[in-house]
């Protein structure tokens, strides 16, 4: 394996290897189980698609062909994230979950768990 | 009765089939060719109807743009995780949205939940409200504007509803 390759699979390996620690770092460190949800949806895709690249460089080499399966793994890790976020949102605001304190427009959690358009501010 | 009732999702298995396989030897291109033609036609029947891309250079764009947002994205959240957590100020908001059909919200909800500091959270009845979770808000107003344009309006365009 020439040494630009090697340079590539470690350097895109590194990357994704460091998001998903951040990742799965978040999820100890933030509070609350709504921002918990931010960390696995983002800081995850990119340390993903990072492995899966450094995948996709090696097996190509190793096969002689341009392997693209890996693509795949991503466009798929794309399409079911966010719909694996909302779910977990709705489940959160469904068993009445308290967010943390500070959270600002506390008042439309209750809109929101029962789908109705925001009512006005009052006065 | 039509042999390709879904063109296009045929040819989607067949290149997905192959490329899950990651092969184009003699068997796949038979097996994809098989699961082509068979699965649109059993799954015709339960189709809904969905608005069509009317403008296809604008879809890539889009595409194109989303996936530099979620760079962006990515790189940001890291830095609100690994920063000081107490001075995050996170918050429910409403966006109010005008997108008719229901692929049209899917796709801007995941848009949403892919791009910096978002996740979408619920859609109301009417489908007149997308309920959102920052992780930090700085600036309600501003967030609903740039949801607005950045995503909202091209989306609708390239559906035309």
């Amino acid at each position: 394996m020439p040494l630009y390759l090697e340079i590539i699979v470690c350097v895109s390996l590194l990357i994704g290897g460091a998001f998903l620690l951040v990742g799965s770092y978040g999820l100890v460190r933030l509070p609350d189980i709504y921002m918990r949800l931010h960390s696995p949806t983002k800081a995850s895709t990119l340390g993903i698609t990072g492995v899966l690249l450094a995948s996709m460089v090696f097996q190509s080499h190793l096969k002689g062909f341009l392997s693209i399966q890996e693509l795949l793994i991503t466009l798929f890790l794309l399409i079911t994230a966010p719909v694996a976020a909302n779910m977990i949102a709705k489940t959160a605001l469904h068993q009445r979950t308290k967010p943390l304190d500070k959270t600002e427009n506390q008042a439309l959690m209750e809109t929101v768990r029962d789908r109705e358009a925001p009512k006005p501010p009052q006065d | 009765m039509k042999l390709f009732p879904m063109p296009f999702h045929s040819l989607l298995l067949f290149v997905v089939w192959l490329l899950l396989n990651n092969s184009v030897s003699a068997g796949h291109m038979v097996l994809a060719a098989f699961f082509a033609i068979t699965i649109p036609l059993l799954v015709n029947g339960m189709r809904d109807e969905h608005p069509k891309i009317l403008k296809p250079w604008l879809a890539i764009r889009y595409v194109l743009m989303v996936l530099k947002d979620i760079l962006t994205a990515n790189v940001e959240v890291a830095l609100l995780i690994i920063g000081p957590i107490k001075k995050l100020k996170p918050g429910f908001v409403a966006v109010p949205i005008n997108i008719s059909s229901d692929l049209g919200i899917t796709v801007l909800a995941s848009t949403v939940s892919l791009t910096p500091g978002t996740v979408s959270a619920e859609v109301s009845k009417d489908k007149a409200w997308l309920y959102i979770h920052a992780l930090h808000l700085d600036n309600e107003a501003e967030l609903i504007e740039s949801i607005k344009q950045r995503y909202e309006k091209p989306i609708k365009e390239i559906f035309g509803c």
